[in-house]
């Protein structure tokens, strides 16, 4: 009897919609929360360290003289403890996630004053 | 008596990707005795408590496991609380509740799948883990994370879902429930099924209570025993929990606990639902735990009781912290049913403590 249920839903699910998306004909939907990675708004930032001592994972960076923060997002888990943190609220998790690479590297924002 | 050979079973096993290893004593086809042994994949992460201040400990604690990760931040969380004497608001005790019992639900789908994979029963896998993937949904629509939400802090939690949102998941799990009233009697009344673990693997009640067997392992044999029911957080305010037990002790019924667990919790997030208090989420938590401060707290995790020790010595990083999970409590159960079994009902049997080895090494 129980089988016979089941073969029901399977008859369901061949005539139906597919459960999954068509990736990637059909590009994936990503939520607001979505925990993708990362960003800075550099031109915010005050500098001040707080994201770097608050992240489990030592993925930031800040460098004070040389005005810029980097983020090693190879490291980071996206735990969103550095975006609740920021005291300037400058940083923020976007909800796609980063390019694969075929290598590991890190990435650095500047401000634009240091830069030129 | 036959004569006695020993197969190595484990560490790496089609069946089960657990990294268990035992070896079976057989008798012909016949287990006599298996000697079970860890160890593949230490982390060591407790030891990490010492490089990680108490509040990024969080995000460590919740990485012990993957399917059970909220349960674990939620435990931490809980642990750090009592050590700092920190009153969470009831608004935040709910939404851990609501969390915590959809991961119950994940986590015991995942398990159906992975029983009905390991005998044989594809089908029946594939239709689970859809269901499955709704919970995940939800996960991911209110928390951001699929797998680690990283939704638990000290104090509170770091999302609240709105009440609109609430009634959504409500109705999400409504749906689920109806596909999933078809899927239950595929596992419970199938003949192909019942043959596989009807009989199989018997712990008696006695057996468990003397090997403290803990969880739907535990219940399956008849013992009462779910830490929920001594109402931590928002459980305290549910108008009656009654743990799911069957008597038999065999595959079969800790099958059948946890078909009916998913439904218990699917009650319980609506009852929480329909109850939720307006309010803050999260209180604010300054300071450190005090020096010599030690404390031990319990939680019911869907493999059954985790129990947590945290030792403050009055800096941000805490001195100890151990956790004991379920798995390791169950060992002792798993090696007395496997006694007497057929050595093809060998990882149907493993599988049915749901053994999650790498959080029992953490
Ligand atoms: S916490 Fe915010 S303001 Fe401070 S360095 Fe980090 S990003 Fe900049
Ligand atoms: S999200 Fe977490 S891991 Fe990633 S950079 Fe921020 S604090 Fe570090």
């Amino acid at each position: 009897m129980g089988s016979f249920k089941l073969g029901r839903m399977t008859m369901r699910s061949l005539l139906g919609k597919p459960a999954t998306a068509m990736y990637p004909v059909v590009p994936p939907v990503y939520f607001e929360r979505t925990k993708g990675h990362v960003e800075n708004d550099i031109e915010t930032c005050i500098l001040c360290s707080i994201c770097e001592k608050k992240c489990p994972s030592q993925a930031i960076v800040v460098d004070k003289p040389a005005k810029s923060w980097t983020i090693d997002p190879f490291r980071c888990v996206q735990c969103n403890a550095c975006v609740i943190a920021c005291p300037k609220q400058c940083l923020t998790m976007v909800n796609t996630y980063t390019a694969p690479a075929t290598s590991k590297s890190t990435l650095t924002v500047t401000k634009a004053e240091a830069a030129s | 008596m036959g004569k006695r050979t020993i197969i190595p079973f484990g560490p790496q096993h089609p069946v089960l990707p657990e990294p268990v290893h035992l070896d079976l004593v057989l008798e012909d086809e016949i287990v006599v005795a298996a000697i079970p042994q860890i160890g593949f994949v230490h982390r060591g992460l407790e030891k990490l408590v010492e490089k990680r201040d108490y509040n990024q400990f969080m995000y460590v604690a919740e990485r012990i496991c993957g399917i059970c990760s909220f349960g674990h931040s939620l435990g931490y969380a809980q642990t750090i609380e009592a050590l700092m004497d920190v009153e969470i608001p009831k608004r935040a005790e709910y939404l851990r509740v609501i969390w915590h019992e959809l991961s119950r639900i994940h986590s015991h789908l995942l398990w159906l799948g992975l029983v009905a994979d390991g005998f044989g029963y594809e089908s029946l896998f594939m239709h689970t883990w859809r269901l499955r993937e709704r919970v995940l949904d939800i996960f991911e629509k209110t928390t951001g994370g699929r797998v680690i939400f990283s939704a638990c802090t000290v104090g509170g939690v770091v999302h609240d879902i709105e009440n609109s949102e609430l009634s959504g998941i409500v109705a999400v799990l409504d749906g689920l429930a109806s596909e999933y009233a078809e899927l239950s009697g595929a596992f419970l009344k199938d003949t192909s099924v019942n043959n596989r673990l009807v009989g199989v693997g018997v712990l008696t009640k006695e057996q468990a209570y003397d090997l403290s067997a803990v969880g739907p392992f535990g219940r399956a044999s008849g013992l009462p025993y779910d830490i929920r029911s001594i109402g931590y957080g928002g459980y305290a305010d549910l108008a009656n929990f009654v743990p799911v037990t069957s008597p038999a002790g065999d595959s079969y019924a800790r099958c059948e606990v946890r078909v009916k667990e998913v439904l218990a919790s699917i009650e319980i997030i609506k009852e929480l639902v329909a109850k939720i208090p307006a309010g803050e989420i999260a209180v604010a938590v300054k300071g450190a735990p005090a020096a010599g401060s030690q404390v031990v707290s319990r939680l019911e995790q869907p493999r059954g009781e985790a129990f947590y020790y945290a030792k403050g010595n009055g800096t941000k990083f805490l001195d100890r912290f151990r956790v004991r999970t379920p798995t390791s409590i169950n060992i002792p159960g798993m090696v007395t049913a496997l006694a007497g079994c057929q050595l093809a009902d060998v990882p149907m049997i493993v599988l049915t403590i749901d053994p999650c080895i790498s959080c029992t090494e953490r």
